[in-house]
């Protein structure tokens, strides 16, 4: 029960950080500790995109991305992949072949290759839509894997354990959203006198060559009760840019913004059931 | 029966030391690859599996083709195999080797290759793959050598190899299967994602390893004097040309169902393959020579592959068995896996091209496999001969 109370406090201090009342947070931990036994809130089948399949209990984490407010905040996505690239060391290299990336900005086009218009808007047309992992609930990359050294954790979030993975690149070929990166060479190298990670952050390791890596949600953060880096940066630029939270919990922020505004997710026809969803 | 490989006359001391140079640059350059990481390769974010991965995936179906030589002659006894059949399973060896070469150059971490095993992921289709891959290799090892040691002392194989031969078969079509599961179960990549990769896969198989082994058995009857019987290549040529044919037809229907549906995820694959896709005013058809040449090569290997049993003639049955090889080679070897990456999950179109270095691992492991190959037959040749003429006196 300890560990679901702190779960729940958690929850209760990411809620309030994330723009929403106090009371609120309090009411779903009082209500988790009082009926379910499981200590987690009901599950809340609106959450999901396409069909409106019944989400699994458990915390899922998940995001709603506001792209009208980035675009009407230029700068702030680059802000963001600034503060993802530079905490969990993601290399620079010289090579557009060597690349790496966790969190990054597409076309319309590119992102959302389903979805098409005759006219398009000055946002669809000319704005720029960030992506990364989406953190699926039905991920094909964890099915791939070999070696389960990426996985599911308890917390919806795919992670990837970097001392596991083979460098098979299954997993890149079987993610439907290009999301994952490898280390083609050693990230911890140098080019003329440059060196890929521009300052080493300690609180996360670097990688060595040959393996993927991949966003993590910040899993960290939230293990500490701290929101994702991206959602902190792009919260500081424009409140509520980025609304993360428990898609399971009714009384989240996230659920709350998903109820009352029209979201899409990328390619939910691959059947993957993203956690990222998109108010364009 | 080992030792008849240390025995041979100049051009076959020739050609082992020149397979010996081949694998050695192939190594150098994979020391290299070793120490810099597989960015020494052409693969990027995008296309992030090349060379490698294709030649192993045509190189699975040259080890199933070997079927097509097992069940006619263990299940039908189809007597006029009886020469040719060894020579499929010991192919099958040298291709499966070739196989495990190409996953081991392709890993970013190979020294981790066993986490497979220690980490087994049941719902992976790798996992499922090394299962069958090595469990094939087991086979033919153990019923090539039995089988070819019996003959040696004269006996007919033991009775307890049957089981492991009648195994061998569905054996040979699970490991094309599993290998075309790889493919055909990703969600995000609409050229794999068609239920008839696998009918696919296996038709390729059927076409490619029996006219690899006519190719190479034709080679020895110039140079070894072991002549497989000319009622054996008359069947093999009715195998080759028929799963040709229907792995042309499979083509067509792939074609068939991107055009006429007009579903961009299943068109523009086929634009690239075979046309050139265009993208923002910019056309991509780095692959197209070749999977033109691939068909031309194909079709046109097909009508000189029957012309050449009305004649009779060896020489057009080489040349036709190594234009199909080359041609389903290039559609399987080179098209099916790279062209699956174009365009890429975020829609937009990276060609590859790969590098020396890895060019350089790919002659290497092919090597690899023809110096396994020519040991393996050399021992088939003089153990043939040597029980043949032992029944000549008797």
């Amino acid at each position: 029960m300890d560990n679901n109370r702190r779960k729940f406090l958690k929850l209760a201090g990411l809620t309030a950080v994330a723009g929403v009342a106090a009371p609120v947070a309090l009411n779903s931990l009082a209500q988790a500790s009082g009926g379910h036994g499981g200590g987690h809130a009901a599950p809340a089948a609106e959450a999901h995109g396409g069909h409106g399949e019944a989400a699994p209990t458990g915390v899922r984490w998940g995001m709603v991305i506001d792209t009208t407010k980035f675009n009407a905040t230029p700068g702030l996505a680059e802000k963001c992949m600034d503060a993802c690239h530079g905490y969990h060391n993601v290399p620079h290299f010289p090579v557009k072949k060597d690349e790496i990336k966790w969190l990054w900005t597409e076309k319309f086009e590119n992102a959302f290759p389903e979805h098409t218009q005759n006219k398009r808007n000055d946002l669809t047309a000319n704005g720029n839509f960030l992506v990364s992992c989406n953190h699926c609930d039905n991920p094909p990359c964890v099915k791939a894997c070999p070696t389960r050294a990426t996985f599911k954790n308890s917390e919806g979030i795919i992670v990837m354990d970097f001392h596991r993975c083979i460098g098979c690149r299954f997993c890149m070929a079987a993610c439907p959203y290009g999301a994952r990166s490898f280390n083609w060479r050693s990230p911890r190298g140098s080019h003329d006198g440059v060196p890929f990670i521009k300052e080493i952050n300690p609180r996360f390791p670097t990688r060595m060559r040959g393996v993927v890596e991949k966003c993590n949600f910040c899993a960290g953060h939230l293990k500490r009760g701290e929101l994702p880096l991206c959602v902190q940066t792009a919260n500081k630029g424009a409140e509520g840019a980025m609304v993360f939270g428990d898609l399971n919990d009714p009384n989240s922020a996230v659920s709350k913004v998903l109820r009352k505004r029209f979201t899409i997710q990328r390619k939910p026809s691959a059947g993957t059931k993203p956690s990222l969803f998109y108010i364009v | 029966m080992v030792d008849k490989i240390l025995k041979g006359n100049g051009l076959y001391w020739a050609w082992v030391v020149m397979l010996l140079g081949v694998m050695s640059a192939g190594a150098l350059a994979y020391v290299a690859q070793f120490n810099y990481g597989l960015g020494a390769t052409g693969m990027s974010r995008d296309v992030s599996w090349g060379l490698y991965i294709s030649q192993f995936t045509f190189l699975v179906g040259v080890a199933a083709g070997g079927l097509m030589l097992v069940l006619p002659y263990y299940i039908h006894h189809y007597k006029a195999f009886s020469r040719i059949t060894i020579l499929g399973e010991f192919m099958a060896i040298a291709a499966i080797v070739m196989c495990l070469l190409f996953i081991m150059a392709d890993l970013g971490q190979p020294m981790r290759a066993l986490n497979v095993v220690f980490h087994a992921q049941p719902g992976s289709m790798l996992f499922y793959d090394m299962i069958v891959l090595n469990g094939y290799l087991f086979l033919n090892l153990l019923c090539g050598f039995v089988i070819l040691h019996a003959e040696y002392k004269g006996i007919k194989y033991p009775t307890w190899l049957k089981p492991f031969i009648y195994l061998s078969i569905p054996w040979a079509i699970s490991i094309h299967t599993v290998t075309a599961f790889l493919y055909c179960g990703l969600p995000g990549r609409h050229f794999w994602l068609t239920a008839i990769l696998a009918p696919r896969f296996l038709a390729s198989a059927f076409a490619a390893g029996p006219s690899l082994l006519l190719v190479i058995a034709l080679i020895m009857k110039q140079t070894a004097n072991f002549d497989v019987g000319q009622t054996a290549k008359d069947k093999l040529v009715t195998i080759i040309g028929y799963a040709t044919i229907v792995n042309f037809f499979f083509v067509i229907c792939e074609v068939f169902v991107g055009y006429y549906s007009q579903i961009p995820g299943h068109l523009h694959t086929i634009q690239y393959l075979y046309v050139g896709l265009t993208h923002h005013g910019e056309t991509y058809n780095n692959l197209v020579p070749f999977m033109q040449a691939s068909n031309i090569l194909g079709l046109t290997g097909l009508g000189v592959l029957f012309y050449s049993r009305k004649l009779q003639s060896d020489g057009y049955l080489a040349l036709a068995c190594s234009m199909i090889f080359i041609a389903l080679w290039i559609d399987k070897g080179l098209g099916l896996v790279l062209g699956g990456f174009v365009p890429t999950p975020l829609e937009h179109i990276v060609e590859y091209y790969p590098t020396l270095i890895e060019v350089l691992i790919v002659a290497g492991v092919w090597g690899t496999g023809a110096f396994v190959l020519t040991l393996l037959y050399k021992m088939v040749v003089a153990v043939k001969r040597h029980s043949e003429s032992n029944l000549e006196i008797t």
